[in-house]
């Protein structure tokens, strides 16, 4: 390029880089308290979460600062006191599988709960929806814990539901429903259960439902309606509220606590108890972290899977 | 109206009866008040009407998105009113289309096709063959939010066509297409049913639409047919004064009957003059009556003879093809007469003149009501 002719466009460059720059920098400041609260809040924690799985526990709790593998080691062996053989941890495995077992069951369960009621919501006229919605959220502003205490009131020997199938003759004994993993499923899946329904009638609202009748207009039964119009339309929502079920059920600490006694711990009470009972720090840590991990990991295969699925569909 | 050629071809759809109530107690809407129509095999049929005239409703029961309150629906003879949409071999072409967003092209078309469980073969084979008919072959594998108005339109068209429906319904198809693509539209729908042999209702408010592309048409309003006629029928011998006034620009005068000689009677017209005006089929016209007679029908002259209507030339109004003279008649109404500009046509007429209007033979209709 001649160096004279380029003289004054070089200038408007350079006026041009300034500008943005100043842009750049404009947006960094006005970042910068989210990116303050994200640094200290989360990421920093997180980094204080992972350098404890790394150290000692110390005797009363706490941790000693001295590195170790140790906590990690934990997580899946045991070493057995006596001869010193290595195992795998089974009350650890049982605890994961559980924890991973109920935490599926409750997102089906609440998909399969969840989707009629949003559809439900969906087609109601305007004016019915916001009371529909409104009924939903109602469950939020009670603390959890009393809601759990309420469900163990339904299910519990004495509770309603054995109360009324003995009073109608339909059994004579009561039904041991509270301290089972069926017990946690049904209190995870009642509190769970309005983060399907909400993510699931944002996606429904949005639907066209000339789509669904040109569906029918096609030929297409009720069913083959739902499966290859309704379902593939939704599905942000059906992501987006497996997730926001998936995610929280798979760490619950209270609803285990209460419903399952002490016998059926999930992964939140087992973190727990290494951070108070158990006096293991690390070995909290890195159950947190394993769990972390787990979340992260589910994610991605289910995001990747249901975005596959549908890419499919236009290949 | 024109009854004939009705025995020649087998009867389609035939509508008995039927209403339509919407909600209950105060709130009921009567969409549909006791619709009679019967539409042809292979016609192209449509149903013309203000918006909130009922005509789409009809079109969702013979769809089956809604059912009757009242009345059967019959298809080549069968009541399909209590039938689901899907077991109807009927499709419908949506306003907006209604196109999957979420599959391409080609799935949209087949996808008829594919719930009827017909083999992949005779689907893909389906597809191309449809694809073009409405000439999309170069778009099959696009979705359906990247393609232009017009192509969705023929995507709408092909989908519902591929089936090979029984009766082909459009609810107003082209009202969301700009003015040049919907001429070309038009044309293209007219070659579509000569070339698949399927009946077409046809749903519009557009008169022009109407006129231009149907074989038969029915006039709507509040939940009735006024009138159902070939395009001709309703332009030249409308019935009643709405459908007159609903299509094209009409001309409206008070008269009283002074003889009825079979399907015409001799009117004397309070502008004076006396006409003879036909009469539509089941009107017994006497006493006064009204009758319509349109702005083409008549003509200007300077120097009016016994039976024309004398007025003064109020307004010229200059529309290039045709120009439109509005005159003040004696008697009090206003008149318009529309005449098409010839080459060298000369221009003596002045505003203000004295003038006569002389009423077309068979240009006068006497109305219903």
């Amino acid at each position: 390029m001649p160096v004279a002719a380029s003289s004054s466009l070089s200038r408007a460059a350079l006026v041009a880089a300034e500008a943005d720059r100043r842009e750049i920098r404009g947006r960094w400041l006005l970042a910068s308290p989210a990116l303050l609260i994200i640094l200290f809040a989360a990421i920093g924690p997180l980094f204080i979460v992972l350098l404890f799985s790394f150290l000692t526990p110390a005797d009363y709790g706490g941790i000693v600062w001295k590195p170790s593998g140790h906590a990690w080691f934990q997580v899946l062996f045991q070493k057995d006191i006596f001869d010193d053989t290595t195992t795998f941890a089974d009350a650890h495995l049982s605890i994961l599988w559980r924890s991973v077992k109920l935490s599926l069951l409750t997102t089906i369960m609440a998909l399969a709960f969840g989707f009629p009621t949003a559809y439900f919501i969906a087609t109601r006229p305007e004016k019915m929806r916001d009371i529909w919605l409104f009924l939903i959220t109602i469950p939020f502003w009670t603390n959890l814990l009393i809601r759990t205490f309420a469900v163990q009131e339904v299910i519990r020997n004495e509770g309603i539901i054995n109360t009324v199938l003995i009073k109608l003759g339909l059994i004579s004994s009561p039904i041991q429903i509270m301290f089972t993993d069926v017990a946690i499923m049904l209190g995870m899946l009642y509190v769970y259960l309005p983060l399907m329904v909400l993510p699931l009638y944002a996606s429904m609202e949005k639907l066209d439902f000339r789509l669904v009748e040109a569906g029918y207009d096609l030929y297409a039964n009720r069913f083959q309606v739902l499966r290859r119009v309704i379902v593939p339309l939704v599905k942000p929502g059906i992501i987006a509220g497996s997730i926001l079920v998936f995610i929280p059920s798979l760490g619950a600490y209270v609803t285990p606590r209460v419903l399952g006694g002490g016998k059926n711990m999930m992964l939140g009470n087992l973190i727990e108890l290494q951070f108070g009972q158990g006096r293991n720090w690390p070995l909290g840590a890195a159950l947190s972290i394993t769990l972390m991990a787990i979340v992260m990991v589910a994610l991605m295969v289910y995001v990747r899977y249901a975005a596959g699925s549908s890419e499919n569909r236009h290949g | 109206m024109s009854r004939a050629g009705s025995g020649e071809r087998r009867s389609a759809i035939e509508v008995l009866g039927v209403s339509k109530v919407f909600g209950n107690g105060d709130d009921a809407v009567r969409a549909l008040d006791n619709v009679d129509v019967t539409i042809r095999e292979n016609e192209f049929f449509t149903l013309l009407g203000p918006s909130g005239c009922g005509k789409t409703t009809l079109l969702r029961l013979i769809a089956g998105f809604d059912f009757p309150t009242e009345g059967e629906i019959r298809l080549y003879g069968e009541d399909i009113a209590p039938l689901p949409p899907f077991k109807r071999p009927v499709n419908t072409v949506f306003q907006n289309y209604a196109l999957f967003p979420h599959m391409t092209v080609a799935q949209n078309i087949g996808f008829g096709l594919e719930m009827l469980g017909k083999p992949r073969p005779e689907i893909a084979q389906r597809v191309t063959e449809m694809l073009k008919l409405v000439r999309m072959e170069e778009l099959r594998n696009r979705r359906t939010s990247q393609i232009s108005g017009g192509q969705q339109q023929r995507v709408a068209l092909a989908r519902a066509l591929a089936p090979r429906p029984k009766v082909l319904l459009l609810d107003e198809p082209l009202s969301a297409l700009d003015f040049k693509l919907r001429k070309d539209m038009q044309i293209e729908l007219k070659r579509l049913q000569h070339e698949t042999g399927i009946t077409f209702i046809f749903v519009t408010h557009d008169q022009e639409e109407a006129l231009t592309m149907s074989d038969r048409i029915a006039v709507m309003s509040k939940g009735r047919i006024l009138q159902i006629g070939s395009p001709r029928d309703i332009y030249d011998r409308p019935a009643e004064r709405f459908v007159a006034n609903f299509i094209g620009d009409t001309n409206f005068l008070e008269g009283t009957v002074t003889a009825v000689n079979g399907s015409k009677a001799r009117i004397a017209l309070a502008a004076g003059g006396e006409v003879e005006a036909g009469i539509s089929e089941g009107v017994k016209p006497q006493g006064n009556v009204t009758i319509v007679v349109r702005p083409e029908h008549a003509a200007i002259v300077m120097a009016p003879g016994q039976d024309a209507l004398r007025g003064t030339l109020e307004n010229i109004v200059y529309f290039g093809t045709d120009t439109h003279f509005h005159v003040k008649l004696a008697s009090g109404p206003h008149f318009i007469i529309r005449q098409q500009n010839r080459h060298g046509a000369r221009e003596e007429l002045k505003v203000g003149m004295p003038v006569g209007v002389e009423i077309g033979e068979h240009a006068a209709q006497v109305l219903k009501d």
